[in-house]
């Protein structure tokens, strides 16, 4: 009813062409992250906005991340993990090494460093193709990991072996660090993970988003039609992993706090993977989507049991817990093995030819 | 100078002046290839057939441990509570069958790749709640499974050989001899390699696909069982056991996703190689490189053939 | 486009709606959130534990009725040894007014130490988490009774020494040091360097990466290449069987390796059946149930179908006691506090300065029915580990027995490596808020 694009006439290439070309859509967004940044902040305590909202923002950034490769440009990665870790450990050298800067440009920098690691980790991908592949970036995520432990100068010879994140604050409010108010990180988050998603956007709806479909496609095709390999799949190992990386740095600065190398194992890289395939390959709101999805039902389903007052040992819930988003992540790649994105583009359909679907 | 000779010289100086100690390393990474490569086995078995990168195997191996030790706490006794965990497997793969793969036919290999991790989380929660997360010590004694040390005169030195050790190499080579023989000779194997040539073509001539699918599943949970049980003898059955999956990855990458006689030489190539990297040049960058070796190792043959060393020649048409 | 953020984020509002009005902690109990872990990779060694915290504080309640007469409100929060779990349970306890944390992880721990001084909660990292932080001028939140890694490293040292026939002997030995290569193994290296050079001993470093616990064959045939004189190991998890077993394989004589005490449990040893007698281990606790408080946890909470233990065995093993032991710290502090603040209900600043008085004397232990359990132990206000004394024990095949008397860490050499790396660690978090809370109760 409400979702009718009659009566929108598109007057020129450019608004054909733009990424909502329905206005309703357009309020749509608008309305959600007004959502995020008054509702959100209105209704929610500390433990939503800690434990839900800031890292499933962050998961967020990591799936977008993994999504250009793997969905936009078709290379499988299972380093996703190492590569935030790399993000966090330079935002952690570049904080501590300029602590007259402001904070919030090492984090948006900490990803450079990420994007070069993932770009030499990227060389093999001309040759080796396909789950083949996934060894590279196994070869990554284990080497990057050793490195973290390892290395002592990346965490500054501390005898803890962790990162932590330092005090800094923007404009007088603490932003990182334990003084930080739930709230000044969540806004952060938002900000930065919003800014992001908008360039990536752009990116991806443009002639090097094309690219990368066409790679995806098929490559050789791609290559005969005049698409320069390397450099297409180099810039989406570099856009990548400069993602995670940014995620990896505001993984710790504003969602851990401290972190051992351990935490950017390859179960980290695994979780993003989920939420790329559950939400949808090759979908900017696919990410959104597979990271509340993946993010939030666990928490959820871990602590809504005592909300509701029934009494179950904390390990059968986590027994359970883990048995149900199984059974879960199972039940929607039968139900729409494109991801809940797909889903969504369905329902949208279906509204829109709404109350007559004939 | 030093740095060249402590990597190109002095490595060797320390195998040639101490052949013993050589033997043994190139057993223990023997026998470490030959585990990894009873997972990279179940991986073969099933993708094969199916066509499905199966990243439960892992957790299959140690749910596989914790039914049969599991069983036998509760009383069994331990060959009762083998054929128990062997009916379990059987069910699992009747289960899988019917409520995964069915559904699940003809998606893309990521899909199938992503519903086996699905099936890797609700096995964790499940084997857990009915076993406990409490580690077990595997039933060595019950099973007949020798345990103890064997010392063989070796250049005027003594190897030190595990009987476990042993049994597994046994174990394992028995198991691709039968899996080889089951392949080439039997009705069911034939129909197993004709569903890996082409389904539709199998379909066509008259095999249940389903069924074949069915004995697929349960090979692999067999071969889980059996590598659960060696790895479980070495160390302990719990959950943690499931990491060693990952060491199969590079194996199976190594030998070609298809190849049986790939998974067994990827796995000595592996096991061995990490061994004697890790001894001879680990001290070098401070120990502890085994981690991620095994990747190096896969990624330089895979350079030179991407494909991996058994796999089929990839033809790419546009 | 309403629908799928709509999704995303009703979950989210749901919960917001529903969490602030969820009633906090009843007003009548004292509230001891536990973070522990029965699944996961380390929920070997986890799930002792976490029935050890749980039943001896189960049982004050049982039998006393709390602690000086008010309920103790237990609740486990599973963290799997996960940090982004850990986070999380943290977040959701600590609205309720939770009284102290025990992360049993140490990258938890690592998390949680900044925000403890933030949040006013203390933090007890019993013999684990970071050493530093029993420096309590720069730490004053956090607590890491009865000693650190350090003094357990120099205890181990101590040891093989008395073994040798003095310090001095150790010239031209050489000690191997296996260990999880992780922060947790890597943290005595500093200091066993450092004796190395002092007594003039080798130190051979064997790192066994986390996917590696359960395949430790390199390492072991370095150690059967180098042939050290003793070996020390740092282990946790599935890691600690697995050497013990490759340890007898190799035919390294057991009685001259010593793990850590998280590297204790029963299954450990077990698991190497006859080849594991004579493997030592430091230990803080008294192993067995033969104690007449946990003859109560027995009568009052197993028995009563109270507790998750598997069945009455489980009771006494060395991990179980590590549990019982951190809960009677947290049982004793609480009573402390409750005798400073002069009132029942303490909140967490009270208990903070009752963790910071904790003295446990011979007298108070026979009291609380743990005699022989454990040393009188001290946490003072400079020192918040105490750097208590440590025993050694062997295992027999069967169980651990005591093998050594009380050894006290050298703790004239680990005091000031401990206050320069409390005053590092500072530093690099500048600008670390000073020391606010008086010494001596509130």
């Amino acid at each position: 009813m409400l979702y009718r694009e009659v009566g929108q006439f598109k007057t020129t290439y450019a608004a054909d062409m733009a990424v909502f070309p329905i206005r309703q859509d357009r309020i749509g967004i608008l309305a959600m992250v007004a959502i995020a940044a008054v509702g959100v902040p209105l209704v929610a305590n500390d433990f939503v906005l800690t434990s839900i909202m800031i890292p499933g923002l962050i998961f967020t950034l990591a799936a977008i991340g993994l999504n250009i490769l793997t969905g936009y440009a078709g290379q499988i990665s299972l380093g996703t993990g190492a590569f935030m870790g790399v993000g966090a450990y330079a935002a952690y050298k570049l904080a501590n090494a300029f602590p007259e800067v402001n904070i919030l440009v090492w984090i948006v920098t900490s990803g450079v460093f990420s994007a070069m690691i993932g770009v030499v980790f990227g060389l093999p991908s001309l040759r080796i193709k396909g789950l083949y592949l996934a060894v590279t970036t196994l070869a990554a995520q284990f080497f990057l990991e050793w490195c973290f432990v390892r290395i002592g100068w990346l965490t500054d010879y501390s005898s803890s072996g962790a990162i932590e994140a330092v005090r800094r604050s923007l404009a007088g409010m603490p932003i990182t660090g334990p003084e930080a108010e739930p709230l000044t990180r969540y806004f952060v988050v938002l900000a930065l993970v919003i800014g992001l998603t908008w360039v990536t956007s752009n990116l991806v709806h443009g002639r090097i988003g094309r690219t990368w479909m066409m790679v995806r496609d098929m490559d050789i095709a791609a290559e005969l039609m005049g698409v320069r390999l390397l450099p297409a799949k180099l810039l989406a190992f570099a856009v990548s992993s400069y993602l995670a990386g940014v995620a990896g740095a505001m993984m710790v600065f504003f969602w851990l706090g401290a972190a051992e190398p351990s935490a950017f194992g390859i179960s980290l890289s695994f979780q993003v993977l989920f939420m790329v395939i559950i939400g949808g390959l090759g979908s900017l709101l696919g990410s959104w989507l597979g990271a509340a999805f993946i993010w939030a039902l666990p928490v959820v389903l871990k602590f809504a049991p005592g909300l509701v007052g029934i009494e179950i040992a904390s390990a059968t819930v986590e027994h359970l817990n883990s048995m149900i988003v199984g059974a879960l992540i199972i039940f929607f790649l039968i139900v729409e093995p494109h991801g809940l994105a797909r889903l969504w583009a369905v329902t949208k359909q279906k509204l829109r030819v709404w109350p007559f679907p004939w | 100078m030093d740095l060249l000779a402590s990597i190109f010289v002095d490595p060797f100086l320390r195998m040639a002046g101490n052949p013993t100690f050589l033997t043994q390393v190139v057993w223990e990474g023997f026998v470490s290839g030959i585990l990894y490569a009873l997972v990279a086995l179940g991986f073969v078995l099933i993708y094969k057939a199916s066509g499905v990168f199966n990243f439960a195997q892992g957790i299959m191996m140690v749910f596989a441990a914790l039914a049969l030790v599991g069983l036998a706490e509760m009383g069994m006794p331990a060959w009762g509570a083998l054929v128990a965990a062997v009916g379990v497997m059987l069910i699992l793969a009747i289960g899988i069958e019917r409520l995964v793969l069915r559904p699940l036919v003809n998606q893309p290999d990521i899909i199938l790749l992503m519903a086996t991790i699905g099936l890797t989380r609700f096995l964790v929660g499940l084997g857990e709640m009915v076993f406990g997360g409490e580690p077990k010590v595997m039933i060595t004694e019950g099973l007949g499974i020798p345990t103890g040390v064997v010392r063989v005169p070796l250049f005027g030195k003594f190897l030190i050989l595990k009987e476990i050790d042993i049994t597994a190499a046994v174990v394992a080579v028995l198991m691709v001899g039968f899996l080889a023989v089951f392949f080439a000779r039997t009705k069911i194997g034939r129909a197993l390699r004709a569903v890996a040539d082409d389904h539709q073509a199998a379909l066509s001539v008259g095999i249940s696909l389903e069924r074949i699918w069915v004995i697929v599943w349960f090979a692999a949970g067999i071969v889980a069982l059996v590598t659960g049980i060696m790895w479980g003898a070495r160390s302990q059955v719990s959950f943690d056991l499931e990491v060693i999956a990952l060491k199969a990855l590079p194996v199976l990458i190594l030998g070609g996703f298809t190849s049986v006689p790939g998974a067994i030489v990827g796995g000595l190539v592996i096991g061995i190689g990490e061994k004697v990297g890790e001894i001879y040049w680990g001290r070098l960058l401070g120990g502890g490189i085994e981690s991620w070796l095994a990747y190096l190792i896969a990624l330089g043959f895979l350079l030179y053939r991407p494909q991996g060393l058994f796999g089929e020649k990839i033809i790419e048409r546009v | 486009m309403f629908k799928p953020m709509a999704l995303a984020f009703s979950v989210a509002s749901t919960l917001a709606v529903v969490l602030p009005a969820v009633p906090a902690q009843a007003e009548d109990s004292l509230y001891v959130p536990l973070l522990t872990y029965r699944t996961g990779p380390y929920a070997g060694s986890g799930i002792g534990i976490a029935d050890g915290m749980h039943d001896y504080l189960e049982m004050l309640n049982q039998r006393d009725g709390g602690i000086g007469g008010v309920k103790i409100a237990i609740e486990e929060c599973e963290t799997g040894y996960n940090s982004q779990k850990g986070v999380e349970c943290y977040e959701a306890t600590k609205g309720k007014g939770a009284l102290v944390y025990n992360p049993w992880s140490t990258g938890i721990t690592l998390q949680l130490i900044p925000k403890a001084g933030v949040d006013k909660i203390p933090v007890l990292s019993m013999a684990y988490g970071l050493s530093a932080a029993a420096d309590g001028k720069t730490f004053p939140w956090v607590f890491n009774p009865p000693m650190t890694y350090w003094d357990g490293a120099s205890v181990a040292v101590k040891y093989i020494g008395g073994k040798e026939g003095g310090l001095a002997k150790l010239k031209g030995k050489t000690i191997g040091f296996i260990y999880l290569d992780a922060p947790y193994g890597k943290e005595p290296i500093p200091l066993l360097e450092d004796l190395a050079k002092e007594y003039g001993f080798k130190l051979m470093k064997y790192p066994v990466p986390g996917d590696k616990m359960q395949d430790q064959s390199s390492q072991w045939l370095n150690v059967q290449s180098d042939s050290p004189d003793w070996m020390i190991m740092w282990g946790w998890g599935a890691m600690n069987p697995t050497a013990v077993k490759e340890a007898a394989k190799i035919g390294y004589p057991m009685d001259h390796f010593i793990g850590v005490w998280f590297s204790g449990g029963d299954d450990d040893a077990k698991a190497g059946g006859a080849g594991a007698k004579g493997f030592l281990t430091l230990n803080f606790n008294g192993t067995g149930a033969g104690y007449p408080a946990l003859a109560d946890i027995k009568k009052y909470v197993v028995a009563k179908g109270l507790s998750q233990v598997k069945g009455d065995d489980r009771v006494g093993e060395n991990n179980y006691n590590h549990g019982v032991y951190n809960s009677m710290l947290i049982a004793e502090a609480i009573r402390n506090a409750q005798k400073i603040a002069g009132k029942k209900m303490v909140d967490a600043a009270d208990v903070r300065a009752g963790l910071e008085t904790l003295n446990i004397d011979a007298a108070r232990i026979e009291a609380m029915g743990l005699k022989d359990f454990m040393a009188p132990m001290k946490v003072t206000c400079d020192d918040h580990s105490g750097e208590n004394s440590v025993y050694v024990q062997q295992w027999d095949g069967a169980k651990w027995t005591k093998v050594s008397d009380w050894i006290e860490p050298m703790k004239d050499k680990i005091r000031p490596m401990l206050v320069a790396d409390a005053k590092a660690y500072a530093d690099k978090n500048a600008p670390w808020p000073a020391r606010t809370e008086a010494c001596g109760g509130r």
